[in-house]
């Protein structure tokens, strides 16, 4: 049994959707409240690896994680030589291939919530940041939720830019999708239908999981 | 634009096709309603003052402090306000109580820093006082979505008192309710009215609401103020709109003076006369709106002396859109001042022009207002807790 891949895995997916809960969330907001005309340009930026192949995304990090890219530069303050084919370059991979599906359900929550529950804070002297914390965010709970689950499962299940950028390097950048693919190229069927039976049963309780609790935050709600 | 005590509103701006050109003064005592048909820009000037909106451009100042200069202002949440949204708009993650505190608990610290906005709010009203005022008591532990709509309006009013306003602004806070919510929670703003220390701008299009609960009128039109002063001043002047109204109608504040039991009737005085009205209305000494309708006022030149009319006031015309009136000229409105001498309160009459011209009236003329019928607007809520 291979729990190297399986270890790696999740520790990327935790990593990346904690990342992507920090930075997602004020670009979710900005998207949600601004009124800049080029509002929607950004928006697309970030939804692009949702229509992009997986392998030009990749081939285009790979350039910029690379020895002459910013990745390399990045790299050299800790006297590595490249991000390319290491664990941060895979968690920096995952974060850009990942953001839509957090970004997007949390952005939806901000604009549900709408103007009035932020003036009506603002006129019981709650400073904007204030207001942000204490009804914004718990407003917008189930958005955050849905955001998680499915940047955290999407991270579990991606392939392409991980063979673009992290190679199969195990216990670096062997995760678990490329380990099947390993496994099967080798012909060790044995291993892969652990390893895929696995993925299966996984995805079904998260998005078991993730429908209850939508379900049950939607009725104490209403 | 000197700064005074009360509340100087000055807004000029252009929205879309909409010009809004609005300067009032409001009092720093009593309600003021802004009253228009919608689309008049009531709720605009409301949310200019809450600073939830800003027009470059404005003046705002309350109670002395600058809230507006043009394009200096105050954020909205430095501005000591209530603000009553017509839907109540609670805080769905947060049960009753916590609403309550929600502003409660940041006024109570902005008020503690030194830069606070001059001392704190007199009589600032305690969490008990507005739970026992709004009958919340019962309710406090409740998640709001289980909320009847007059009950989480009660909980809005609860929640804005609580925020240790200096000024409280409501804007139409009846309209989104049915009937049966609306004549529950009038008691509760009447009681509100009589008893709260702070100024009121209550933005409204329902007349019967205004006459119940404002003292100051400000008349708003497509942007603009038509006229502004003490509600029987603009209620009485028969070139403002409200007069050629069907139910066209004067507010007197009258106070019980008397019961007679034996005939079930009760004494009502005001400045300049009495009225008799049928029931016990209350107990002495309490204070009545009483309402007269233009058309149940008639004018006599003696006092009847056989009639089954139980109020004859002496009165003297103070005021008239004779000849031209309403209807072609067919009615015409009769202003007349109350007293021997017409000094006390205003009473509008509506009489046909051919009675005008039988009758021979004029300005300064002694006459007898004949009064049909009075309609009492009784106060039910327990007053004073505040």
């Amino acid at each position: 049994m291979d729990w190297q891949p399986i270890r790696l895995t999740l520790t990327l997916a935790t990593i990346t959707t904690i990342i992507l809960l920090i930075i997602g969330t004020p670009i979710a907001w900005w998207l949600a409240r601004s009124r800049a005309w080029w509002k929607e340009a950004v928006a697309a930026v970030v939804a692009l690896p949702l229509v992009l192949p997986p392998t030009v995304l990749g081939f285009y990090l790979l350039l910029v994680l690379g020895p002459h890219g910013p990745g390399g530069w990045l790299a050299g303050l800790w006297g590595g030589r490249s991000l390319a084919f290491t664990f941060e370059g895979l968690v920096i991979g995952s974060v850009l291939y990942s953001m839509p599906f957090v970004v997007q359900p949390i952005r939806n929550a901000f604009e549900a919530i709408g103007e009035r529950p932020l003036e009506v804070a603002a006129t019981l002297r709650a400073s904007p940041l204030d207001a942000f914390l204490t009804v914004a965010l718990p407003l917008a709970r189930p958005g955050f939720l849905t955001g998680a689950v499915l940047g955290f499962a999407h991270t579990v299940g991606e392939f392409g830019v991980v063979l673009m950028i992290g190679g199969n390097i195990p216990g670096k950048t062997q995760v678990l999708s490329v380990a099947i693919f390993g496994h099967v190229e080798a012909l060790e069927w044995d291993q892969a239908h652990i390893l895929a039976g696995g993925m299966l049963i996984f995805s079904f309780i998260v998005i078991m999981a993730m429908m209850t609790l939508e379900k049950r935050l939607g009725r104490s709600r209403t | 634009m000197s700064a005074s005590s009360g509340i100087c509103v000055r807004l000029r701006a252009d929205l879309g096709a909409f010009r809004l050109d609005v300067a009032f003064d409001a009092p720093s005592q009593g309600v003021t309603a802004l009253f228009g048909p919608s689309g008049c820009g009531k709720t605009t000037v409301l949310r200019c003052v809450a600073g939830l909106q800003h027009l470059p451009g404005g003046y705002l100042s309350v109670g002395g402090d600058v809230w507006q200069d043009g394009t200096r202002t105050k954020p909205p949440h430095t501005r000591a306000i209530g603000y009553v949204f017509q839907e109540a708009s609670l805080f769905p993650h947060l049960c009753v109580r916590d609403n309550l505190l929600y502003g409660q608990r940041r006024a109570m610290k902005a008020d503690a820093e030194p830069s606070a906005e001059g001392p704190p709010v007199p009589g600032a009203v305690g969490f008990d006082d507005v739970v026992a005022l709004l009958g919340l008591a019962h309710l406090l532990e409740r998640a709001t979505p289980y909320l009847s709509g007059g009950e989480r309006q009660r909980v809005a009013i609860g929640r804005a008192l609580l925020s240790r306003p200096r000024l409280l602004l409501m804007d139409e806070p009846l309209a989104a309710l049915d009937r049966a919510s609306r004549d529950e929670i009038l008691p509760y703003l009447e009681a509100l009215h009589d008893s709260l220390a702070i100024p009121v701008l209550y933005v409204s299009h329902d007349l019967a609401e205004v006459e119940r609960l404002a003292d100051t009128l400000v008349l708003l039109r497509s942007g603009t103020v038509l006229a502004s002063g003490p509600l029987e001043e603009i209620q009485s002047d028969p070139t403002l709109p409200l007069a050629r109204l069907p139910e066209a109608g004067v507010i007197l504040h009258t106070t019980v003076t008397g019961h007679d039991p034996g005939y079930g009737l009760t004494t009502l005085a005001f400045d300049g006369g009495e009225l008799l009205v049928p029931g016990r209305v209350g107990a002495i000494a309490t204070a009545h709106r009483a309402r007269i309708v233009a058309s149940d006022v008639s004018v006599t030149r003696h006092p009847a002396v056989e009639s089954s009319i139980l109020n004859c006031l002496p009165a003297r015309i103070v005021g008239t859109d004779a000849p031209s009136g309403v209807q072609d000229g067919v009615m015409v409105h009769v202003v007349l001042g109350l007293g021997p001498e017409g000094a006390g309160a205003r009473l509008l009459a509506r009489i046909t022009r051919r009675s005008w011209d039988i009758l021979g009236l004029a300005l300064g003329d002694r006459v007898y207002a004949q009064v049909k019928s009075i309609a009492l607007f009784y106060r039910n809520c327990p007053s004073g807790l505040l």
